[in-house]
């Protein structure tokens, strides 16, 4: 059991937890993940590790509700505890002094990509930093990676902050003006990502960008995680999660993404509408044990 | 101790012996067991089971304990059986076997010691398998004491991988005295038989006692630890004060085919489908979270033919799959499934299509799988592995009309552990180089077994590994010597 040490809101839907893993805190690099699974009858989840702290043991994710296991996870609190914490998993973030590199971050990504802009920025990189939301509630960790860019810039879709528009406008932008740029680090939504990868191409821009497919066992076991990449199959939980932007197939990650749509769909539904019975009704819950599973 | 060699409690002739009818395992109805995950065979009752072991010649020359990789001594717990010491009888096989429920249920026997019974060669073999699983599950359900171990030497063994090579050199080191940590990537324990081999061939229940037994018995087992990346073999040794560490990590990376359309939805490894089913529960959605694909009136194929292959679509069948194909490029001669997985597939329904070999798979319009090319194939002469090689018929393509593929070809080396374990000598495959019999790689204290030293095998020849293993591991922690000439042979307590 993982306890949680610290939980809290950076968003609507949006949170932060800290949790007590002393063996992940020590061994974490920037752009490594974990799996983990909340009970007995969770599923396993990888999540991006947003930072560790290796004197206190900690280890600290960021976790935007979108199914039933993260809309459980981010229902717990200070205190409460996750049955299953594994990692940290997958290669680390390439780190050289690649000169100038553009981060860009979209929603929850900004968060992955935090910790992999702080040891870029250590390694003696210039950091452009767009990070991007639908609205202002939705552009995170702003101050954060303020402090480890050299020029941050900020668009929303609705204009609510920032500049008005989308991440790409603002890159495309940086790709037309003076500046020399080396890397390009994406993560966001698939669509971004995608986006990010098309205009730099035709510039030919070294581009990464670290993906989220669908995984289990998170050690090569079981290769559900397999992405298309310059046309052969990788297993992003031990080649990746990061890949050359320009040989990843987005189309079919979008579709293996799709896979279990209608079950995660049931899910969700099925426990939104048990916690409804459960706040409409306060009778003490009656658990049935059945002693027999045959 | 010298037991004293009591005479044969058989009052049978070994010409009556040969007249007494193989006693065949009560089963579930194949109708019936299509429609749930519990177990296929139902067990010996002590009446089946004394009348088979009264078929035992009890041979001067014990072919079945020789070609046992673990060496069970099968006439002695064969003979306590007879005299009704059923108790005798497990505490006999626990002396060279620490998993008899599991290898009793799982072990291809036929490769093994019913292979090797004399019997096979007029009438069927001795159902060894079926009687130590019978006296295994005697012993569960009457809760016998474990033997006590040896006193405490001290010295610390790290175990990587709680399957059956792990968990065999587990229970032969904490019965020497050792302390014995198991670390497991997974939240459950017990590796391969966890998450590979089904329910109904399996149950977890019988797993969880086994390893509950191995608990009693002092071995630590800690979950959610990935060695080579949660922590280092070299930290092992270093912070952790381990004196010696025994990799089991299994075959790991699942190979696909390469042919086009892999990726498509509906196009599953082995080891994901059974993974989803078996550790994850997917069987019982939505209770519990992990989904799996719609099976239910879905046409659903195996490529492959060994036991992997054969679990994979047994589970599709029960999750209503209305067909269920085994495609396999060679004939059913040249499969390596256990025989009696074969004899309950084709009860349960399965149809197996042979030398098929997909070459493509074929997308609906939408990013899933509608289909298979296949090329017929036949015969030629013996290729490396001793077995006539496949080869296509020109012209013979056609198709399989298929919503769901399962991919049981094989597996490769999982380079996790060897590419953070500096010195640790890999061989082409990228499998860990071992010493045969003392299980020793190329770095002091470090020994590896199983099928991350062999390639994918077999769960009892993990546990001769293991079991190898563990000998060589109490030698080098008793003397402290590494550079030394084969190990002599382990007696048994």
């Amino acid at each position: 059991m993982f306890r949680i040490v610290d939980a809290k809101p950076v968003a609507p839907g949006i949170k932060r937890f800290v949790i007590a893993a002393p063996r992940i805190a020590r061994k974490h690099q920037a752009g490594q993940f974990v799996i983990l699974r909340l009970d007995e009858h969770g599923e396993r989840i990888p999540l991006t590790i947003e930072s560790a702290d290796h004197e206190r043991g900690t280890i600290s994710i960021v976790v935007q509700a979108v199914g039933k296991t993260t809309y459980q996870l981010n229902a717990l609190n200070s205190g409460d505890r996750i049955r299953d914490v594994v990692g940290p998993l997958g290669k680390p973030s390439e780190i050289e002094r690649f000169g100038t590199v553009v981060i860009v971050g979209g929603g929850v990504g900004t968060a992955l990509a935090y910790p992999t802009t702080v040891a870029l920025k250590g390694a003696g990189n210039r950091i452009l930093t767009i990070l991007g939301g639908r609205n202002r509630d939705l552009v995170i960790l702003e101050n954060e990676m303020r402090a480890t860019s050299d020029v941050l810039y900020v668009t929303t879709d609705d204009g609510s902050y920032g500049e008005k528009g989308l991440v790409t406008d603002k890159l495309r932008e940086l790709l037309g003006s003076d500046e020399q740029i080396d890397l390009v680090l994406a993560v966001g939504p698939i669509p971004m990502m995608k986006a990010v990868a098309d205009l730099t191409l035709e510039k030919g821009i070294h581009t990464v960008v670290s993906l989220n497919p669908i995984m289990i066992d998170g050690t090569g076991m079981c290769g559900g995680c397999r992405v298309l990449v310059g046309g052969k199959s990788q297993f992003a939980c031990v080649d990746g999660p990061e890949f050359d932007a320009h040989q990843v197939n987005f189309e079919v990650l979008m579709q293996r993404n799709r896979m279990y749509r209608g079950a995660e769909k049931r899910s969700l539904e099925e426990y939104q509408q048990s916690l409804q019975h459960k706040s409409s009704n306060h009778e003490p819950g009656v658990c049935l044990v059945s002693g027999d599973k045959s | 101790m010298s037991a004293v060699k009591e005479p044969s409690a058989n009052p049978l002739s070994l010409k009556e012996r040969m007249k007494v009818p193989h006693q065949y395992m009560p089963e579930q109805a194949a109708e019936l067991r299509v429609n749930n995950f519990t177990e296929v065979n139902l067990g010996y009752s002590a009446e089946l089971a004394r009348q088979e072991a009264l078929r035992c010649l009890e041979c001067a020359k014990e072919t079945c304990v020789e070609q046992c990789p673990v060496g069970v001594k099968v006439k002695d717990f064969v003979r306590l059986i007879v005299e009704g010491n059923f108790l005798a009888a497990a505490a006999k096989i626990r002396e060279d076997n620490v998993l008899p429920a599991i290898t009793g249920r799982v072990c291809p026997q036929e490769d093994h010691c019913e292979g090797a019974c004399v019997l096979h060669k007029k009438v069927e073999s001795l159902g060894i398998g079926y009687l130590e699983r019978f006296v295994a599950d005697y012993e569960q359900r009457v809760g016998a004491p474990m033997a006590p171990n040896a006193p405490a030497t001290g010295k610390k063994v790290a175990i990587v991988g709680s399957g059956p090579a792990g968990l065999s050199a587990a229970g032969e080191l904490v019965q020497r005295g050792h302390k014995v940590h198991v670390f497991e990537a997974l939240h459950e324990i017990g590796g391969v038989l966890v998450y590979g081999i089904p329910e109904f061939r399996l149950p977890k229940q019988v797993i969880r006692e086994q390893i509950d037994k191995m608990r009693e018995m002092g071995v630590e087992f800690e979950t959610d630890v990935v060695v080579g990346k949660t922590v280092s073999i070299d930290e092992l040794f270093g912070e952790e004060g381990y004196d010696a560490v025994f990799i089991a990590t299994g075959a790991g990376l699942p190979v696909f085919l390469g042919v086009p359309g892999e990726h498509l939805n509906g196009v599953y490894s082995a080891n994901e489908f059974l993974t989803r089913i078996n550790l994850m529960h997917a069987y019982e959605f939505p209770k519990y979270d992990e989904p799996i694909v719609e099976l239910r009136e879905k046409h659903v194929a195996v490529i492959g033919g060994g036991n992997t292959a054969l679990d994979a679509i047994r589970s599709a069948r029960r999750l209503g799959a209305e067909k269920a194909y085994v495609l396999y490029r060679r004939s059913e001669t040249e499969m390596p499934a256990r025989i009696e997985e074969v004899k309950h597939a084709k009860q349960e329904g399965i149809e197996f299509r042979m030398l098929t070999n997909p070459i493509e798979f074929l997308d609906d319009g939408h990013g899933w799988l509608r289909g298979a090319r296949c090329m017929q194939m036949e015969l030629g002469e013996p290729d490396a592995s001793g077995r006539r090689r496949p080869m296509a018929i020109a012209g013979s393509e056609f198709e399989v009309p298929l919503q769901v593929a399962i991919i049981a070809t094989g597996t490769s080396a999982n380079p996790l552990i060897q590419s953070t374990t500096p010195g640790l000598k890999t061989n082409k495959r990228g499998y860990i180089e071992a010493d045969g019999d003392s299980q020793r790689t190329s770095r002091k204290g470090v020994f590896a077994g199983g099928d991350i030293v062999t390639g994918a095998a077999t769960v009892i020849l993990a546990m001769g590994a293991g079991r190898r293993a563990a000998k060589s591991i109490h030698e080098y922690l008793t003397t402290g010597e590494w550079e030394k000439g084969p190990v002599a042979p382990m007696s048994s307590q």
